[in-house]
């Protein structure tokens, strides 16, 4: 009899915890029910009919339009190739720059100041010096001139993507330095010691035992940038404008097809774009599963 | 006596490579922070001075301009004479780019104060909901918040013309406070909560109100400042939204409208720049440890 009572008041409890729960999700959980799931959904309903009005059903149709759209393939092959070539930058030079920081010297505080205040600033403000920097008349091409190197044409030729990519390094690397240098601090103490007594050549130190438990943080930033470089619109609109003829990519073409509100292609675009998405977060998911505890415990 | 020598030498080494290290380290320092330091410097030229200067970068869209445009460009660090008409013409004279200022504060300010009060609860909710269901939510908004703008602005635009709200600024505010961002971090330092605390609180006969109001959301004030400051710096730099969700362009942000001021005016885009440049910069000095602490969260360091 006590017993069952005892039962009770904890299933109580625990309803009365699952109800509080609820409340206090609920406000967060309407707000992106409506502005993310709800009208996803109708992202989907739009990518499979052929127009808002008669909305037949031609199922994936529309996704074949935009795969053969050469604005659509332009537009993905340049993202790919920026994001291939930026992604190991941003992670090998992120930890070339933790590994800089992670000793006793003078003014690393100051250093480390340094390194992140790129991430703060916006870049829109700083736009105008990259343009000075960078422009065919502009103060790099007039310092190469010492070298006797012909003008580049930096924000309008193939070396664009160059350009990008700096701004890219410029903005993230103290992100990921952030990360690696924690990631350094945290490896015991006493295992390094032990090793510096076998002496253990600085190289050996990193290669055999600082890279182990780094892996998980290297998977992690490796992903993040792949994430963040699909978010460079941003730096790109701001240099170069609507189109640029050697950096279009996926998210200039999803701006323009806005402007003409072609629901269809935005939408199967979108769910493409979205399907890649979650096979990346996915992986990501699965490899701090795998390789995420091992180290920590 | 051999052995002080080796001593000796070993510490040599070390001073060597801490040597090096600065100096590498001042080279990278210099480089990350020269485009910031050109931008302050060089709002104190004059118009005149920026012509001279930087014409050759700027000038191609002036037709028929009377002022002299010198071939090469000129990159400088210090003013020949420092000028605050920049700034008088900003603050005083030309109320435009004051108002476009005003539009980011205005944007900005209701999303991070409010996406921060809906995540404060959502992740409290988090904390004290249990079983599967929860775990395949707080995924989603994983992946809501790993999505580029372009895949999310397309269901923000959709709902945006049901409700009736593009080209107002319900429609930036709306998502923005939605957003899974704040409820993401805070959720992971709230599991870090000890489980007694809470047990203790529940004994004492505290409901979930006074468990919320009492415990986690004093312990998560360093937390909120940093997830603040991250949400900050994300919405402060926004670009995407406006161009998408506000064809008016009166009420677009200062950071989209930078892109547009007119090459005749490169000199105040200079000191904008830099006034749009203060805010953020006053919230990292002043906060530096806690945008560090905020990126640790997010990089599953610590949590």
């Amino acid at each position: 009899m006590k017993k069952d009572r005892k039962k009770n008041i904890f299933k109580k409890r625990a309803g009365r915890q699952r109800i509080g729960a609820l409340a206090f999700l609920s406000p967060s959980l309407i707000g992106v029910f409506l502005f993310f799931v709800l009208p996803f959904f109708v992202v989907i309903y739009y990518s499979m009919i052929d127009n808002p009005i008669t909305a037949n059903f031609v199922w994936f149709e529309n996704f074949g339009k935009v795969f053969n759209n050469g604005a659509f393939k332009i537009a993905s092959g340049n993202t790919l190739k920026f994001s291939v070539i930026a992604m190991p930058l941003s992670v090998i030079l992120g930890l070339l720059l933790a590994i800089l920081l992670d000793r006793d010297m003078p003014l690393r505080s100051q250093f480390r100041t340094c390194f992140l205040t790129p991430m703060m600033v916006p870049v829109a403000s700083v736009v105008l010096i990259f343009q000075v920097m960078f422009h065919y008349n502009g103060a790099l091409n007039r310092f190469m001139a010492n070298f006797g190197v012909d003008k580049i044409d930096w924000l309008k030729s193939e070396y664009a993507q160059v350009v990008i990519i700096i701004l890219f390094l410029w903005k993230n690397l103290g992100y990921n330095m952030i990360l690696f240098l924690s990631a350094l601090e945290s490896i015991p103490r006493d295992i390094l010691e032990v090793a510096t007594l076998d002496s253990a050549n600085p190289f050996q130190i990193f290669f055999k035992i600082k890279i182990r438990y780094l892996t998980s943080t290297i998977l992690f930033v490796t992903i993040f940038s792949l994430i963040n470089s699909f978010k460079v619109f941003r730096e790109i609109y701001l240099l170069t404008g609507d189109y640029p003829n050697e950096l279009y990519m996926l998210q200039h073409f999803m701006n323009n097809t806005f402007k003409s509100l072609d629901y269809q292609k935005l939408s199967s675009a979108a769910i493409i774009m979205s399907l890649v998405m979650v096979v990346i977060i996915g992986a990501l998911f699965m490899i701090e599963n795998h390789f995420g505890k091992d180290v920590e415990e | 006596m051999k052995k002080r020598n080796t001593l000796s030498a070993k510490k040599r080494r070390k001073l060597v490579s801490t040597c090096i290290a600065v100096v590498v380290a001042l080279f990278f320092a210099a480089i990350f922070i020269t485009p910031i330091v050109l931008t302050i410097t060089n709002s104190f030229m004059a118009q005149s001075e920026i012509n001279a200067n930087y014409g050759a970068v700027f000038a191609k869209n002036e037709k028929g301009g009377k002022v002299f445009i010198s071939e090469i460009v000129n990159l400088k660090f210090i003013p020949d004479m420092v000028s605050f008409t920049q700034y008088l013409t900003v603050l005083f004279k030309s109320p435009d780019y004051l108002f476009k200022f005003w539009n980011s504060v205005i944007l900005v300010v209701p999303i991070v104060v409010f996406q921060l009060a809906v995540a404060m609860f959502a992740s409290y909710g988090f904390m004290r909901a249990k079983g599967k269901l929860k775990e395949i939510v707080f995924f989603l908004y994983v992946i809501l918040m790993l999505m580029p703008y372009q895949v999310t602005l397309v269901p923000n635009y959709l709902v945006s013309t049901w409700l009736n709200i593009v080209d107002t600024r319900w429609a930036i505010w709306l998502p923005g406070v939605a957003s899974p961002f704040a409820v993401y971090l805070l959720t992971k330092f709230m599991r870090r909560i000890p489980s007694s605390y809470i047990e203790a609180a529940q004994i004492d006969g505290a409901g979930e109100w006074q468990i919320f109001r009492r415990i986690c959301a004093p312990l998560c004030k360093g937390c909120l400042c940093s997830v603040a400051i991250l949400v900050f710096i994300d919405y402060w730099n926004m670009v995407e939204q406006p161009l998408i969700l506000l064809s008016d362009a009166e009420l677009h942000p200062l950071s989209v409208f930078l892109s547009q001021i007119n090459s005749g005016e490169t000199g105040l885009a200079f000191a904008v720049a830099t006034i749009y440049m203060i805010p953020s910069i006053l919230i990292f000095l002043y906060g530096e440890d806690y945008l560090v602490e905020g990126i640790m969260y997010q990089g599953g360091i610590k949590g």
